[in-house]
Protein backbone atom coordinates (compact mmCIF):
# COMPACT_ATOMS: atom_id res chain seq x y z
CA UNK A 1 0.00 0.00 0.00
CA UNK A 2 2.95 2.57 0.97
CA UNK A 3 4.01 1.96 -2.75
CA UNK A 4 1.60 2.87 -3.91
CA UNK A 5 1.24 5.99 -1.75
CA UNK A 6 4.63 6.31 -2.58
CA UNK A 7 4.31 6.11 -6.33
CA UNK A 8 1.43 9.00 -6.12
CA UNK A 9 3.66 11.03 -3.90
CA UNK A 10 6.70 10.75 -7.03
CA UNK A 11 4.05 11.52 -9.25
CA UNK A 12 2.55 14.80 -7.78
CA UNK A 13 6.60 15.77 -7.75
CA UNK A 14 7.51 14.91 -11.25
CA UNK A 15 4.17 17.09 -12.33
CA UNK A 16 5.98 19.68 -10.59
CA UNK A 17 8.62 19.44 -13.10
CA UNK A 18 5.98 19.13 -16.12
CA UNK A 19 3.60 22.23 -14.88
CA UNK A 20 7.04 24.59 -14.98
CA UNK A 21 7.33 23.19 -18.59
CA UNK A 22 3.64 24.09 -19.22
CA UNK A 23 3.44 27.54 -17.84
CA UNK A 24 4.93 29.33 -19.90
CA UNK A 25 3.22 27.66 -23.10
CA UNK A 26 -0.05 28.35 -21.01
CA UNK A 27 0.80 32.02 -20.60
CA UNK A 28 1.47 33.08 -24.67
CA UNK A 29 -1.15 30.66 -25.72
CA UNK A 30 -3.56 32.48 -23.03
CA UNK A 31 -2.21 35.93 -24.25
CA UNK A 32 -2.13 35.85 -28.20
CA UNK A 33 -3.34 32.38 -29.22
CA UNK A 34 -0.23 31.35 -30.09
CA UNK A 35 0.75 27.51 -30.10
CA UNK A 36 4.36 27.44 -30.13
CA UNK A 37 5.73 24.22 -31.29
CA UNK A 38 9.29 25.53 -30.76
CA UNK A 39 8.19 25.76 -26.66
CA UNK A 40 10.05 22.44 -25.57
CA UNK A 41 13.32 23.39 -27.73
CA UNK A 42 13.64 26.52 -26.10
CA UNK A 43 13.48 24.97 -22.94
CA UNK A 44 16.02 22.64 -24.14
CA UNK A 45 17.87 26.04 -25.85
CA UNK A 46 17.70 27.24 -22.12
CA UNK A 47 19.08 24.25 -20.06
CA UNK A 48 22.58 24.51 -22.77
CA UNK A 49 22.32 28.40 -22.11
CA UNK A 50 22.80 27.48 -18.30
CA UNK A 51 25.51 24.99 -18.72
CA UNK A 52 27.29 27.31 -20.77
CA UNK A 53 27.13 30.02 -18.13
CA UNK A 54 27.94 27.15 -15.29
CA UNK A 55 30.80 26.49 -17.34
CA UNK A 56 32.14 30.09 -18.15
CA UNK A 57 31.31 31.24 -14.16
CA UNK A 58 31.51 28.61 -12.22
CA UNK A 59 28.13 29.57 -10.54
CA UNK A 60 26.30 26.68 -9.40
CA UNK A 61 23.11 26.32 -11.84
CA UNK A 62 20.29 27.84 -9.62
CA UNK A 63 22.68 30.81 -9.07
CA UNK A 64 22.87 31.08 -13.37
CA UNK A 65 19.19 31.73 -13.33
CA UNK A 66 20.13 35.18 -12.33
CA UNK A 67 21.80 35.28 -15.59
CA UNK A 68 19.72 32.64 -17.63
CA UNK A 69 15.96 34.57 -16.53
CA UNK A 70 16.83 37.99 -17.73
CA UNK A 71 18.36 36.34 -21.24
CA UNK A 72 15.74 34.05 -21.77
CA UNK A 73 13.43 37.15 -21.41
CA UNK A 74 15.13 39.23 -23.51
CA UNK A 75 15.64 36.23 -26.13
CA UNK A 76 11.61 36.05 -25.97
CA UNK A 77 11.15 39.31 -26.21
CA UNK A 78 13.31 40.01 -29.30
CA UNK A 79 11.93 36.58 -30.84
CA UNK A 80 8.18 38.04 -30.15
CA UNK A 81 8.58 41.50 -31.63
CA UNK A 82 11.47 40.53 -34.54
CA UNK A 83 9.42 37.10 -35.92
CA UNK A 84 6.46 36.28 -34.14
CA UNK A 85 4.11 39.14 -34.54
CA UNK A 86 4.30 38.90 -37.95
CA UNK A 87 2.53 35.93 -38.24
CA UNK A 88 -0.35 36.30 -35.64
CA UNK A 89 -3.39 37.97 -36.36
CA UNK A 90 -5.88 35.79 -38.77
CA UNK A 91 -4.91 32.45 -39.48
CA UNK A 92 -3.53 30.04 -37.46
CA UNK A 93 -1.35 28.32 -39.67
CA UNK A 94 1.34 30.88 -39.90
CA UNK A 95 2.45 30.71 -36.20
CA UNK A 96 2.34 26.84 -36.47
CA UNK A 97 4.74 27.11 -39.24
CA UNK A 98 6.98 29.36 -38.48
CA UNK A 99 7.73 27.79 -34.75
CA UNK A 100 7.69 24.54 -36.11
CA UNK A 101 10.75 26.20 -38.40
CA UNK A 102 12.08 27.59 -35.50
CA UNK A 103 12.34 24.12 -34.06
CA UNK A 104 14.19 22.26 -36.43
CA UNK A 105 16.86 25.39 -36.76
CA UNK A 106 16.75 25.29 -33.27
CA UNK A 107 17.62 21.14 -32.73
CA UNK A 108 19.94 21.44 -35.37
CA UNK A 109 22.00 24.62 -34.58
CA UNK A 110 22.18 22.82 -30.89
CA UNK A 111 23.77 19.88 -32.65
CA UNK A 112 25.94 21.35 -34.35
CA UNK A 113 26.76 23.35 -31.15
CA UNK A 114 27.26 20.88 -28.80
CA UNK A 115 26.94 17.25 -30.09
CA UNK A 116 24.55 14.80 -29.37
CA UNK A 117 26.25 14.06 -26.40
CA UNK A 118 23.69 14.51 -23.49
CA UNK A 119 24.40 16.98 -20.58
CA UNK A 120 23.16 17.27 -17.36
CA UNK A 121 23.81 20.22 -14.41
CA UNK A 122 25.61 19.60 -11.42
CA UNK A 123 24.03 20.98 -8.37
CA UNK A 124 26.96 18.93 -6.31
CA UNK A 125 24.91 16.61 -4.25
CA UNK A 126 21.50 18.24 -3.24
CA UNK A 127 19.82 16.60 -6.52
CA UNK A 128 20.15 13.60 -4.98
CA UNK A 129 19.43 14.26 -1.05
CA UNK A 130 15.89 13.40 0.23
CA UNK A 131 14.60 12.98 3.35
CA UNK A 132 12.34 10.28 5.05
CA UNK A 133 8.12 10.48 5.61
CA UNK A 134 8.08 6.72 7.29
CA UNK A 135 6.64 3.66 5.87
CA UNK A 136 9.62 3.57 3.32
CA UNK A 137 8.77 6.47 1.62
CA UNK A 138 11.89 9.09 0.18
CA UNK A 139 11.38 12.70 -0.88
CA UNK A 140 13.55 14.27 -2.96
CA UNK A 141 14.94 17.78 -1.87
CA UNK A 142 15.81 19.02 -5.28
CA UNK A 143 11.46 17.59 -6.47
CA UNK A 144 9.99 19.06 -3.63
CA UNK A 145 11.62 22.52 -4.48
CA UNK A 146 10.47 21.95 -8.09
CA UNK A 147 7.15 21.70 -7.00
CA UNK A 148 7.54 24.49 -4.67
CA UNK A 149 8.41 26.65 -7.54
CA UNK A 150 5.59 25.53 -9.92
CA UNK A 151 2.95 26.33 -6.82
CA UNK A 152 4.72 29.69 -6.67
CA UNK A 153 4.47 30.91 -9.80
CA UNK A 154 1.69 29.25 -10.79
CA UNK A 155 0.12 31.94 -7.76
CA UNK A 156 2.70 34.64 -9.32
CA UNK A 157 0.82 34.88 -12.65
CA UNK A 158 -2.76 34.44 -11.40
CA UNK A 159 -1.68 37.88 -9.30
CA UNK A 160 0.17 39.06 -12.04
CA UNK A 161 -3.34 38.86 -14.47
CA UNK A 162 -5.48 39.54 -11.86
CA UNK A 163 -4.19 42.64 -9.50
CA UNK A 164 -1.58 44.80 -12.30
CA UNK A 165 -1.92 47.05 -14.98
CA UNK A 166 0.10 44.64 -17.24
CA UNK A 167 -2.15 41.63 -16.90
CA UNK A 168 -5.10 43.84 -17.24
CA UNK A 169 -3.45 44.44 -20.35
CA UNK A 170 -2.93 40.46 -21.25
CA UNK A 171 -6.42 39.83 -20.61
CA UNK A 172 -8.07 42.34 -22.49
CA UNK A 173 -5.09 41.94 -25.65
CA UNK A 174 -6.63 38.65 -25.49
CA UNK A 175 -10.07 39.18 -25.39
CA UNK A 176 -9.76 42.24 -28.68
CA UNK A 177 -6.33 43.67 -29.78
CA UNK A 178 -8.25 45.91 -31.63
CA UNK A 179 -10.07 47.50 -28.94
CA UNK A 180 -7.12 47.44 -26.45
CA UNK A 181 -4.89 49.40 -29.10
CA UNK A 182 -7.81 51.74 -28.97
CA UNK A 183 -7.63 52.09 -24.96
CA UNK A 184 -3.87 52.83 -25.49
CA UNK A 185 -2.22 49.48 -25.36
CA UNK A 186 0.51 48.76 -27.86
CA UNK A 187 -0.32 44.99 -28.27
CA UNK A 188 2.90 44.38 -30.14
CA UNK A 189 4.79 45.32 -27.13
CA UNK A 190 2.49 43.53 -24.48
CA UNK A 191 2.98 39.69 -26.89
CA UNK A 192 6.69 40.65 -26.15
CA UNK A 193 6.83 40.82 -23.31
CA UNK A 194 4.07 38.14 -23.02
CA UNK A 195 7.06 36.06 -24.78
CA UNK A 196 9.31 37.26 -22.49
CA UNK A 197 7.89 35.85 -19.38
CA UNK A 198 7.36 32.78 -20.70
CA UNK A 199 10.49 32.36 -21.77
CA UNK A 200 11.98 33.62 -18.15
CA UNK A 201 9.71 30.68 -16.96
CA UNK A 202 11.24 28.41 -19.49
CA UNK A 203 14.37 29.21 -18.26
CA UNK A 204 13.78 28.13 -14.70
CA UNK A 205 12.28 25.03 -15.84
CA UNK A 206 15.15 24.17 -17.96
CA UNK A 207 17.58 24.77 -15.21
CA UNK A 208 15.44 22.12 -12.77
CA UNK A 209 15.23 19.75 -15.79
CA UNK A 210 19.14 19.68 -16.50
CA UNK A 211 19.90 19.25 -12.96
CA UNK A 212 16.78 16.33 -12.61
CA UNK A 213 17.76 14.32 -15.50
CA UNK A 214 20.17 14.59 -18.81
CA UNK A 215 18.73 16.73 -22.00
CA UNK A 216 20.19 17.07 -25.46
CA UNK A 217 19.98 18.60 -28.45
CA UNK A 218 16.85 16.59 -29.51
CA UNK A 219 14.97 16.29 -26.42
CA UNK A 220 12.45 19.62 -27.04
CA UNK A 221 9.62 17.79 -28.57
CA UNK A 222 8.70 15.15 -25.57
CA UNK A 223 9.18 18.43 -23.47
CA UNK A 224 7.00 20.01 -25.63
CA UNK A 225 4.10 17.40 -25.78
CA UNK A 226 4.49 16.94 -22.00
CA UNK A 227 3.92 21.16 -21.17
CA UNK A 228 1.15 20.99 -24.13
CA UNK A 229 -0.80 18.11 -22.58
CA UNK A 230 -0.75 19.37 -19.00
CA UNK A 231 -2.06 22.43 -20.46
CA UNK A 232 -4.92 20.66 -22.10
CA UNK A 233 -5.46 18.67 -19.21
CA UNK A 234 -5.63 21.90 -16.80
CA UNK A 235 -7.85 23.62 -18.59
CA UNK A 236 -7.07 26.79 -20.84
CA UNK A 237 -6.63 30.23 -19.48
CA UNK A 238 -6.04 29.49 -15.60
CA UNK A 239 -2.39 28.90 -14.20
CA UNK A 240 -3.63 26.85 -11.34
CA UNK A 241 -5.26 24.68 -14.03
CA UNK A 242 -2.07 23.71 -15.40
CA UNK A 243 -0.33 23.24 -12.12
CA UNK A 244 -2.92 20.21 -11.74
CA UNK A 245 -3.09 19.36 -15.36
CA UNK A 246 1.48 18.56 -14.87
CA UNK A 247 0.34 16.66 -11.82
CA UNK A 248 -2.55 14.70 -13.24
CA UNK A 249 0.03 13.84 -16.25
CA UNK A 250 3.03 13.33 -13.83
CA UNK A 251 1.00 10.92 -11.37
CA UNK A 252 -0.23 8.76 -14.80
CA UNK A 253 3.13 8.65 -15.63
CA UNK A 254 4.76 7.28 -12.54
CA UNK A 255 1.38 5.04 -12.39
CA UNK A 256 1.89 3.44 -15.30
CA UNK A 257 5.77 3.33 -14.71
CA UNK A 258 4.73 1.26 -11.22
CA UNK A 259 2.92 -1.16 -13.29
CA UNK A 260 5.29 -1.74 -16.42
CA UNK A 261 8.53 0.09 -16.86
CA UNK A 262 8.04 0.75 -20.71
CA UNK A 263 3.99 2.17 -19.86
CA UNK A 264 5.37 5.81 -18.23
CA UNK A 265 5.09 7.90 -21.24
CA UNK A 266 2.29 5.88 -22.75
CA UNK A 267 -0.12 6.42 -19.83
CA UNK A 268 0.10 9.83 -19.61
CA UNK A 269 -1.08 9.98 -23.14
CA UNK A 270 -3.79 7.65 -22.00
CA UNK A 271 -5.03 10.43 -19.40
CA UNK A 272 -4.52 12.87 -21.41
CA UNK A 273 -7.11 11.55 -24.21
CA UNK A 274 -9.28 10.42 -21.30
CA UNK A 275 -9.32 14.03 -20.18
CA UNK A 276 -9.88 14.99 -23.61
CA UNK A 277 -13.07 12.56 -24.27
CA UNK A 278 -14.73 13.34 -20.92
CA UNK A 279 -14.03 16.86 -20.32
CA UNK A 280 -12.70 18.50 -23.59
CA UNK A 281 -12.04 22.02 -22.19
CA UNK A 282 -9.94 20.45 -19.29
CA UNK A 283 -10.20 20.28 -15.62
CA UNK A 284 -10.04 23.84 -14.65
CA UNK A 285 -11.43 25.55 -17.95
CA UNK A 286 -11.77 29.68 -17.39
CA UNK A 287 -14.57 30.83 -18.41
CA UNK A 288 -14.67 33.46 -20.50
CA UNK A 289 -17.78 35.42 -21.52
CA UNK B 1 -7.85 71.03 -32.94
CA UNK B 2 -8.35 68.02 -34.72
CA UNK B 3 -8.54 68.08 -38.71
CA UNK B 4 -7.90 66.18 -41.62
CA UNK B 5 -6.79 66.78 -44.91
CA UNK B 6 -7.64 65.05 -48.30
CA UNK B 7 -7.83 62.00 -46.28
CA UNK B 8 -7.96 58.63 -48.45
CA UNK B 9 -7.87 55.15 -46.92
CA UNK B 10 -8.13 51.91 -48.74
CA UNK B 11 -9.22 47.98 -47.51
CA UNK B 12 -6.63 46.03 -49.63
CA UNK B 13 -7.53 47.46 -53.15
CA UNK B 14 -10.91 48.80 -52.12
CA UNK B 15 -10.69 52.68 -51.96
CA UNK B 16 -12.85 53.75 -48.69
CA UNK B 17 -12.57 57.18 -48.67
CA UNK B 18 -11.69 60.17 -51.38
CA UNK B 19 -10.35 63.30 -49.83
CA UNK B 20 -12.05 63.68 -47.15
CA UNK B 21 -11.38 67.30 -45.32
CA UNK B 22 -13.02 67.35 -41.81
CA UNK B 23 -12.57 69.58 -38.55
CA UNK B 24 -13.47 69.63 -35.03
CA UNK B 25 -12.82 72.35 -33.03
CA UNK B 26 -12.71 72.76 -29.24
CA UNK B 27 -15.51 72.49 -27.43
CA UNK B 28 -17.26 71.62 -30.37
CA UNK B 29 -19.86 68.88 -30.86
CA UNK B 30 -19.40 67.91 -34.92
CA UNK B 31 -21.41 64.68 -36.31
CA UNK B 32 -20.99 62.48 -38.71
CA UNK B 33 -23.73 60.76 -40.74
CA UNK B 34 -24.21 59.10 -44.35
CA UNK B 35 -26.17 55.55 -44.72
CA UNK B 36 -24.12 51.92 -44.70
CA UNK B 37 -21.22 51.93 -46.29
CA UNK B 38 -21.02 55.79 -46.85
CA UNK B 39 -17.37 55.39 -44.81
CA UNK B 40 -18.24 56.79 -41.58
CA UNK B 41 -16.22 53.86 -39.70
CA UNK B 42 -13.78 53.42 -41.67
CA UNK B 43 -12.96 57.18 -41.28
CA UNK B 44 -13.28 57.19 -37.44
CA UNK B 45 -10.42 54.26 -37.43
CA UNK B 46 -8.15 56.13 -40.21
CA UNK B 47 -8.54 59.17 -37.43
CA UNK B 48 -7.51 56.53 -34.01
CA UNK B 49 -4.97 54.80 -36.24
CA UNK B 50 -6.57 51.05 -37.20
CA UNK B 51 -6.78 51.89 -40.97
CA UNK B 52 -3.40 53.55 -42.31
CA UNK B 53 -3.36 56.59 -44.35
CA UNK B 54 -0.67 59.44 -45.13
CA UNK B 55 0.63 61.38 -42.24
CA UNK B 56 -0.77 64.94 -43.57
CA UNK B 57 -4.17 63.15 -43.80
CA UNK B 58 -4.72 63.76 -40.00
CA UNK B 59 -3.36 66.79 -37.79
CA UNK B 60 -4.18 67.11 -34.48
CA UNK B 61 -3.37 69.79 -32.42
CA UNK B 62 -1.33 70.96 -34.92
CA UNK B 63 0.52 67.71 -35.29
CA UNK B 64 0.62 65.81 -38.60
CA UNK B 65 -0.59 62.22 -36.76
CA UNK B 66 -2.25 60.22 -40.07
CA UNK B 67 -1.34 56.62 -39.89
CA UNK B 68 0.75 56.38 -36.43
CA UNK B 69 -0.37 53.17 -34.37
CA UNK B 70 -3.29 53.39 -32.29
CA UNK B 71 -2.22 53.71 -28.80
CA UNK B 72 0.25 56.55 -29.81
CA UNK B 73 -2.48 58.42 -30.84
CA UNK B 74 -4.23 57.98 -27.70
CA UNK B 75 -1.65 59.15 -26.05
CA UNK B 76 -1.89 61.99 -27.93
CA UNK B 77 -5.22 62.59 -26.34
CA UNK B 78 -7.94 61.08 -28.83
CA UNK B 79 -9.94 58.79 -27.16
CA UNK B 80 -12.96 56.35 -29.12
CA UNK B 81 -16.15 54.38 -28.05
CA UNK B 82 -16.25 51.55 -30.54
CA UNK B 83 -18.99 50.52 -32.46
CA UNK B 84 -20.63 47.83 -30.81
CA UNK B 85 -19.25 48.70 -27.26
CA UNK B 86 -16.67 46.20 -27.67
CA UNK B 87 -16.23 45.51 -23.72
CA UNK B 88 -13.70 43.29 -22.79
CA UNK B 89 -15.70 40.34 -21.24
CA UNK B 90 -12.96 38.85 -19.51
CA UNK B 91 -12.46 41.89 -17.53
CA UNK B 92 -15.45 43.12 -14.56
CA UNK B 93 -16.59 46.38 -14.83
CA UNK B 94 -14.46 48.39 -12.89
CA UNK B 95 -11.65 46.64 -15.32
CA UNK B 96 -12.77 47.82 -18.23
CA UNK B 97 -12.94 51.27 -17.18
CA UNK B 98 -9.15 51.05 -15.53
CA UNK B 99 -8.01 49.66 -18.97
CA UNK B 100 -9.17 53.29 -20.35
CA UNK B 101 -6.41 54.92 -17.90
CA UNK B 102 -3.99 52.68 -18.91
CA UNK B 103 -1.56 55.77 -20.47
CA UNK B 104 -2.60 57.24 -17.24
CA UNK B 105 -2.91 60.51 -18.63
CA UNK B 106 -3.61 63.35 -16.57
CA UNK B 107 -6.68 64.88 -15.96
CA UNK B 108 -10.30 65.48 -14.65
CA UNK B 109 -11.35 61.68 -14.93
CA UNK B 110 -11.36 58.78 -12.34
CA UNK B 111 -13.23 56.21 -11.19
CA UNK B 112 -15.20 58.06 -8.86
CA UNK B 113 -15.71 60.39 -11.47
CA UNK B 114 -17.59 57.79 -13.88
CA UNK B 115 -19.21 56.43 -10.97
CA UNK B 116 -20.91 59.22 -10.26
CA UNK B 117 -21.85 60.06 -14.48
CA UNK B 118 -23.30 57.00 -14.52
CA UNK B 119 -24.59 55.35 -10.84
CA UNK B 120 -25.45 52.36 -12.24
CA UNK B 121 -22.09 51.13 -13.14
CA UNK B 122 -21.18 51.56 -9.95
CA UNK B 123 -23.20 49.01 -8.33
CA UNK B 124 -22.18 46.40 -10.83
CA UNK B 125 -18.43 47.74 -11.11
CA UNK B 126 -17.30 43.87 -9.81
CA UNK B 127 -19.30 42.19 -12.44
CA UNK B 128 -17.98 41.16 -15.61
CA UNK B 129 -18.69 43.65 -18.28
CA UNK B 130 -21.23 41.31 -19.95
CA UNK B 131 -23.44 40.87 -17.16
CA UNK B 132 -24.38 44.17 -18.17
CA UNK B 133 -27.73 45.77 -20.18
CA UNK B 134 -27.20 47.43 -23.35
CA UNK B 135 -27.60 50.65 -22.33
CA UNK B 136 -24.82 50.07 -19.55
CA UNK B 137 -22.60 48.61 -21.66
CA UNK B 138 -22.88 51.80 -23.76
CA UNK B 139 -22.23 53.81 -20.88
CA UNK B 140 -19.20 51.33 -19.71
CA UNK B 141 -17.85 52.33 -23.25
CA UNK B 142 -17.99 56.07 -22.55
CA UNK B 143 -16.79 55.42 -19.17
CA UNK B 144 -13.87 53.62 -20.95
CA UNK B 145 -13.11 56.19 -22.93
CA UNK B 146 -13.59 59.20 -20.66
CA UNK B 147 -10.98 57.08 -18.08
CA UNK B 148 -8.11 57.93 -21.26
CA UNK B 149 -8.94 61.75 -20.32
CA UNK B 150 -9.07 62.39 -24.22
CA UNK B 151 -9.20 66.23 -25.82
CA UNK B 152 -11.35 64.88 -28.29
CA UNK B 153 -13.57 61.93 -27.43
CA UNK B 154 -15.02 60.07 -30.74
CA UNK B 155 -18.05 57.56 -30.77
CA UNK B 156 -19.34 55.15 -32.91
CA UNK B 157 -22.95 54.56 -33.35
CA UNK B 158 -23.80 54.73 -29.76
CA UNK B 159 -27.79 54.34 -30.48
CA UNK B 160 -27.47 51.04 -32.09
CA UNK B 161 -29.72 48.27 -30.79
CA UNK B 162 -30.55 50.38 -27.87
CA UNK B 163 -34.43 50.99 -26.83
CA UNK B 164 -34.88 55.24 -27.79
CA UNK B 165 -35.58 55.99 -23.33
CA UNK B 166 -31.62 54.37 -23.47
CA UNK B 167 -30.34 56.32 -25.95
CA UNK B 168 -31.56 59.21 -24.43
CA UNK B 169 -30.35 58.60 -21.21
CA UNK B 170 -26.71 57.90 -22.97
CA UNK B 171 -27.25 61.06 -24.92
CA UNK B 172 -27.82 62.99 -22.22
CA UNK B 173 -24.64 62.39 -20.70
CA UNK B 174 -22.70 64.29 -23.18
CA UNK B 175 -23.12 68.30 -22.09
CA UNK B 176 -21.28 67.14 -18.50
CA UNK B 177 -18.76 65.41 -20.95
CA UNK B 178 -18.24 68.68 -23.18
CA UNK B 179 -18.28 70.68 -20.25
CA UNK B 180 -14.63 69.23 -19.04
CA UNK B 181 -13.57 70.68 -22.47
CA UNK B 182 -13.79 68.02 -23.95
CA UNK B 183 -14.87 67.94 -27.94
CA UNK B 184 -17.16 65.57 -29.53
CA UNK B 185 -16.80 63.38 -32.92
CA UNK B 186 -20.38 61.73 -33.36
CA UNK B 187 -20.79 58.51 -35.83
CA UNK B 188 -24.73 58.72 -35.70
CA UNK B 189 -27.22 56.57 -37.32
CA UNK B 190 -30.30 58.19 -36.27
CA UNK B 191 -30.34 61.56 -38.45
CA UNK B 192 -32.75 63.93 -36.25
CA UNK B 193 -30.83 62.43 -33.21
CA UNK B 194 -27.78 63.82 -35.19
CA UNK B 195 -28.62 67.00 -36.14
CA UNK B 196 -30.17 68.00 -32.57
CA UNK B 197 -27.32 66.86 -30.48
CA UNK B 198 -24.48 68.32 -32.78
CA UNK B 199 -23.26 72.45 -33.99
CA UNK B 200 -22.04 70.88 -36.96
CA UNK B 201 -22.75 67.66 -39.09
CA UNK B 202 -20.94 66.12 -41.62
CA UNK B 203 -22.61 64.08 -44.47
CA UNK B 204 -21.12 60.69 -46.07
CA UNK B 205 -21.35 59.26 -49.57
CA UNK B 206 -19.55 57.30 -50.85
CA UNK B 207 -16.35 57.93 -49.39
CA UNK B 208 -16.21 61.56 -49.94
CA UNK B 209 -18.20 64.55 -48.32
CA UNK B 210 -21.56 65.57 -49.86
CA UNK B 211 -22.61 68.01 -47.16
CA UNK B 212 -21.29 69.89 -44.73
CA UNK B 213 -22.42 72.60 -42.24
CA UNK B 214 -24.10 74.10 -39.66
CA UNK B 215 -26.65 71.36 -37.97
CA UNK B 216 -29.69 73.86 -37.32
CA UNK B 217 -28.92 75.58 -41.05
CA UNK B 218 -29.26 72.31 -42.62
CA UNK B 219 -33.00 71.65 -43.82
CA UNK B 220 -34.31 68.02 -43.61
CA UNK B 221 -34.33 68.42 -47.78
CA UNK B 222 -30.49 69.21 -48.34
CA UNK B 223 -29.66 66.36 -45.37
CA UNK B 224 -31.77 63.68 -47.34
CA UNK B 225 -30.42 64.55 -50.83
CA UNK B 226 -26.80 64.20 -49.53
CA UNK B 227 -27.84 60.91 -47.69
CA UNK B 228 -29.24 59.51 -50.27
CA UNK B 229 -27.85 60.93 -53.05
CA UNK B 230 -30.64 61.47 -55.38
Amino acid sequence: MSGWLDTIIQGVLLGGLYALFAMGLSLIFGVMRLVNIAHGDLIVLAAYLALVVVNATGLNPLAALAICVPAMFLIGYVLQRGLLNFTLGGDILPPLLVTFGLSIIIQNALLQGFSADPRALRLGGFETESFHLGAGIAVGYLPLLVLGVAIALAFALELLFARIPLGRAFRATSDDPEAAQLMGVNDRHVYGLAMGIALGIVAVAAVFYGIRTTFAPTDGPDRLLFAFEAVIIGGLGSFWGTLAGGIVLGVAQTVGFRLDPGWGVLTGHLAFLVVLLFRPTGLFPRTRG
Amino acid sequence: MLSTHDLTAFYGDFQALFGIDLEVDAGEIVAIIGANGAGKSTLLKAITGLVPTHSEAVRFMGEAIGGRPAHRILSLGVAMVPEGRRLFPSLTVEENLQLGAYRKRAGPWTLERVYDLFPALREKRRMPSTALSGGQQQMAAIGRALMANPKLLICDEMSLGLAPIVIKSVYDVLPAVVAQGISLLIVEQDVGLAMRVSQRLYCLQEGRVALAGRSQALSREQVSVAYFGI
